[in-house]
């Protein structure tokens, strides 16, 4: 059975009239893993027996001529910063290697009571703080595509789990494009919703005012399927506010005659690698043609996002990540001595080079002396970017625009040596971060390379359910991509 | 120069534990006393990706303690982050109110050698507590983290005090309002009140701040008296010498008395203080504000006028009725059950206002049994001898005063034959006044009178004693 060319829906439909059992595919599922996991490297643990456990109970459920929720028996699996009850959630980082949460994140309630099958948890930069998913304490993460390339990060293997087929959905967290940015490099959707759609509680913080989960999926309609799941108030965060529509429903509806915008600036850059942004024009046309509108805009502030959000998001980050001190849980140096050296070798040894960097660039913005001219200057900046948003978005629908300047890089470099700057390749997934903004990433393509080439479109508050309707029509008029196996054979 | 010559410049920031059932960000209980790490959960012990839930009841009582204080409630405050690294601080950074504080401006009337003093108010904000460490020497420490995340509200005090009892004052004031509006039992011996002083010294009439010293650890009234005075005889030794003061943080030593260095403040911490945006700033509009403040009950100063209007007490006597609100309860109690308003508040002042120290949450005795007594008293049933021991007794157990008085034949003698061997030694010991009287002197019967009432023990009917003597001396 070919799962990677259904839609979760069909899937959905198929174990309703047990055309095939969660066990059968379940067990297909694990046999890709098997065969795909030693290259690819997606998973930090694998959930085998619960899933075969979970498998088996929604089967009898069906069997029983039980009604289910639409993810019921579907095997998917999440980023390894989401809290799991039992089973461990390490971050990638060595500090959290054998942490236990005696609690479940919301998301993961809510899937669970989907009665989804978790095949187990996924790898990702270290703490988030990444783009590559090399930051990762325990292995590399290879895209699918081409296996001496990054799948991106932080949510790398989130990326890469559904790229491959080791996972039919899955959860990734997004600070600054963590989500996105994998997803295009992998080829696969990934939606990053408005801030407080979806509960960040029992997710790792890394940076409160920006980090937002989302699902990634082979298919648009996945996608909202997935969205539809775990949008859901919170009343324990104070941000979560939960979803607005049925976003499946909402990804099926006419195309009708949306203003799409056409960021200038965006563009214009030397290091947008040119066959993106040849899809991009062509996804341009494509929209005109079947009764978009498109409208050239004029941002100003987009380089200005980078700095403002390194600067707030390790500003955070170093805040949360002072409690990972070898005192309450995780990692303790055991030649530690005295408290100072339980700090410093906790520290020191159970974190790695990039959460150090970020720890020390936050500690700095932070800083009595530096605060005014970093920190504060960042958040007002900020908040210009809002307005700047806010009005754009007042004239317009959407904002089509790269996801990154390049498709994935060879693992060990840089993205400049493909093209893009360190940082600077992040920064279009930056605006609908800082804005808190929902955006998302639709693979258009394949690059002459074979690798996977991405947009990103973005709306304003709550626009989500427009956001999959765009997607939709360009998906539906070009197929899915095609998996990594039929493009490598 | 001499000590004489300066006066100290003191500010105070004092912690209010605050009394509600469940904890700052979590559901967590905050009773005192409980086991070790018994009331935590993956919130307050700061587990990776949980988050704060503001506690709305905390809100509700910082108001109250910033309109008790003539505070202004700012309509919008904000939450931020004090970062720094301690075991009994698992997120490694405190959530307080350092930029947008809830309540700003205020002042509070302490009584003075002048009759009042008024100090002001810089700011009250929320905050929360950290957790214990329990040091076992060579074997290392433990932390306790029950107390993580209990609700504070810190009250920071402008630099208006000048001495150790205004200080008290202060304080003393500040638990009342505590315990008046119900936010906290105000206790310094159970940490739920705390205080640090901050101190400077300066001449005299001189406008200019001196150095200004930190004193911390602290943990009673009569202790923070004692810092700073021990901590103004340092300083002034030091600058009568021609030396600096050092800035720092100093340590209170209850067995010396002496103020000890903790830390200078060169090397003091960069907190690195930012918005906690896990939180959403706190908004209260003026209808909540006008809730609270009419779910007020009435507050010291109140009561105090209450009391002289209704009562005829004085000043100081209403003054030292309400310093303390169990008191203050305890005398409405008696007070309903006696038609001797007077009487009752001597009884009181005299005898129960002093064993009212900081830790007093239940009445002493039976308050109506108070209220007789001070009938009893006014209606000369009882002289004032009789009335203290009463009171004794009744500390002792509840007892109905009347009853007691006849068991223990401690009421006033209205038979004369009971009377008669009293008034003969009355006159018998007193010649002169007997020739006094005789010779027309109607003023030396009183000391007649007293001395019936000295040999009775002051129980002789007053009005029969002077009968019988009348009688016995115009048969003379
Ligand atoms: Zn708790």
């Amino acid at each position: 059975m070919d799962y990677q060319k259904m839609q979760l829906t069909e899937i959905a439909d198929g174990l309703k009239r047990k055309e095939f059992s969660s066990r059968e595919l379940t067990q297909a599922v694990l046999s890709k893993i098997r065969d795909k996991e030693p290259q690819v490297g997606a998973y930090v643990t694998l959930t085998e027996e619960l899933a075969l456990e979970q498998a088996d109970r929604v089967d009898g459920l069906f069997s029983e001529g039980r009604t289910l929720p639409p993810l019921a028996g579907i095997p998917g699996a999440l980023k390894d910063n989401i809290a799991t009850r039992g089973i461990r959630t390490t971050n990638a980082s060595r500090m959290m290697e054998n942490f236990v949460p005696p609690y479940d994140a919301f998301v993961w309630r809510l899937l669970r009571q989907q009665e989804m099958v978790l095949m187990g948890k996924l790898n990702m930069d270290e703490f988030a703080m990444g783009h590559s998913t090399e930051t990762s304490a325990f292995h590399l993460t290879r895209n699918p595509y081409d296996l001496t390339r990054v799948p991106g990060g932080s949510s790398g293997g989130s990326a890469a789990a559904v790229a491959a087929g080791e996972a039919l959905f899955t959860l990734g967290t997004d600070t600054g494009g963590s989500i996105r940015q994998p997803a295009s490099l992998c080829g696969v959707v990934g939606m990053r919703p408005t801030y407080g759609l979806v509960s960040r509680r029992g997710v790792t913080s890394f940076s409160s005012s920006l980090d937002q989960v989302g699902p990634l999926t082979r298919s648009v309609r996945d996608n909202a399927l997935v969205l539809d799941a775990i949008s859901v108030r919170d009343r324990k965060d104070v941000h979560s506010v939960g979803g607005q529509e049925s976003y499946l429903a909402a990804a099926g509806q006419d195309f009708g005659r949306p203003v799409i915008g056409w960021p200038e600036s965006y563009f214009q850059s030397g290091d947008l690698n040119p066959q993106v942004r040849e899809y991009l024009e062509k996804a341009l046309h494509f929209y005109e043609s079947i009764g978009a509108r498109i409208v050239p805009v004029d941002l100003k502030t987009l380089d200005a996002s980078l700095s403002v959000y390194y600067i707030i998001s390790s500003a955070e980050g170093f805040s949360a990540m002072n409690r990972y001190d070898g005192v309450h849980y995780g990692y303790r140096d055991p030649e530690a001595e005295n408290l100072e050296e339980v700090y410093t070798g906790s520290r020191s040894k159970g974190l790695g080079r990039e959460v150090k960097q970020r720890i020390l660039l936050g500690s700095f913005a932070l800083s009595e002396e530096h605060y005014r001219d970093y920190y504060l200057k960042a958040a007002r900046v900020r908040t210009l970017i809002i307005e700047e948003y806010k009005e754009v978005f007042g004239t317009i629908d959407a904002l089509l625009t790269p996801v990154t300047a390049t498709p994935a890089w060879p693992l060990g470099t840089l993205p400049q040596e493909a093209g893009g700057g360190k940082y600077s390749n992040d920064r279009f997934t930056l605006p609908p971060s800082l804005t808190g903004l929902p955006a998302l990433a639709l693979p258009l393509g394949l690059s002459s390379d074979g690798l996977p080439v991405g947009m990103q479109l973005s709306g304003d508050r709550f626009s989500e359910g427009l956001l999959y309707r765009l997607a939709a029509a360009y998906e539906d008029a070009h197929g899915l991509l095609p998996a990594p196996q039929e493009v490598n054979a | 120069m001499s000590i004489k010559d300066y006066e100290s410049v003191i500010g105070l920031e004092v912690h209010v534990e605050l009394k509600t059932e469940h904890k700052l960000f979590c559901e967590c209980l905050t009773a005192f006393g409980a086991p070790p790490n018994t009331q935590v959960c993956p919130v307050c012990l700061a587990m990776p990706g949980t988050l704060p839930a503001l506690n709305r009841q905390v809100v509700e009582f910082a108001v109250k303690a910033g309109l008790a204080a003539h505070c202004a409630i700012e309509p919008w405050s904000r939450f931020d982050r004090k970062n720094y690294f301690y075991p009994d601080l698992p997120k490694a950074y405190q959530i307080t109110q350092n930029f947008f504080p809830i309540c700003t401006g205020g002042y509070i009337d302490v009584p003075s050698e002048d009759g009042s003093k008024r100090i002001r108010i810089n700011r009250i904000h929320i905050e929360e507590d950290a957790g214990k460490l329990v040091h076992l020497g060579a074997e290392g420490s433990l932390v306790d983290c029950n107390r993580c995340g209990v609700p504070l509200i810190e009250i920071v005090s402008e630099p208006d005090i000048r001495t150790g009892e205004e200080a008290v004052a202060y304080l003393r004031k500040l638990r009342a309002i505590a315990r008046y509006t119900g936010i906290s039992d105000g206790k310094m011996n159970e940490g739920s009140l705390r205080c640090d002083v901050n101190l400077s010294l300066r001449k005299k009439g001189e406008e200019t701040l001196g150095t200004r010293v930190e004193l911390k650890n602290i943990n009673s009234f009569s202790f923070v008296a004692k810092a700073i005075e021990s901590e103004f005889k340092r300083q002034a030794a030091i600058l009568d010498e021609g030396g600096t003061i050092i800035q720092e943080t100093r340590r209170f030593d209850e067995s010396t008395g002496q103020t000890y260095s903790m830390r200078e403040k060169a090397e003091a911490a960069d907190y690195r203080y930012f918005p906690d945006t896990d939180l959403v700033p706190v908004e209260i509009s003026q209808a909540e504000i006008d809730r609270i403040r009419a779910s007020i009950p009435r507050l010291a100063d109140e009561r105090k006028a209450g009391y002289m209007e209704q009562y005829g007490l004085t000043d100081y006597e209403a003054e030292r009725l309400t310093a303390d609100k169990e008191l203050s309860d305890f005398f409405e109690r008696a007070v309903a059950e006696s038609s001797e308003p007077k009487t009752l508040v001597n009884l009181i002042l005299a005898d129960v206002a002093p064993l009212y120290t900081e830790d007093i949450s239940e009445d002493l005795l039976n308050p109506k049994s108070l209220g007789q007594l001070a009938d009893l008293l006014a209606a000369g049933g009882i002289n004032s001898n009789t009335g203290r021991r009463v009171l004794k007794a009744l500390l002792e157990e509840d007892l109905d005063p009347a009853a007691y008085i006849e068991k223990h034949d401690l009421g006033q003698i209205n038979d004369p034959e009971k009377l008669e061997g009293a008034v003969r030694t009355a006159l018998a010991e007193n010649e002169r006044a007997v020739r006094d009287y005789l010779g027309g002197k109607e003023s030396a019967m009183r000391s007649l009178i007293g001395r019936v009432m000295k040999e009775t023990g002051g129980r002789a009917n007053p009005v029969l004693a002077e009968d019988m003597i009348r009688k016995a001396l115009e048969n003379q």
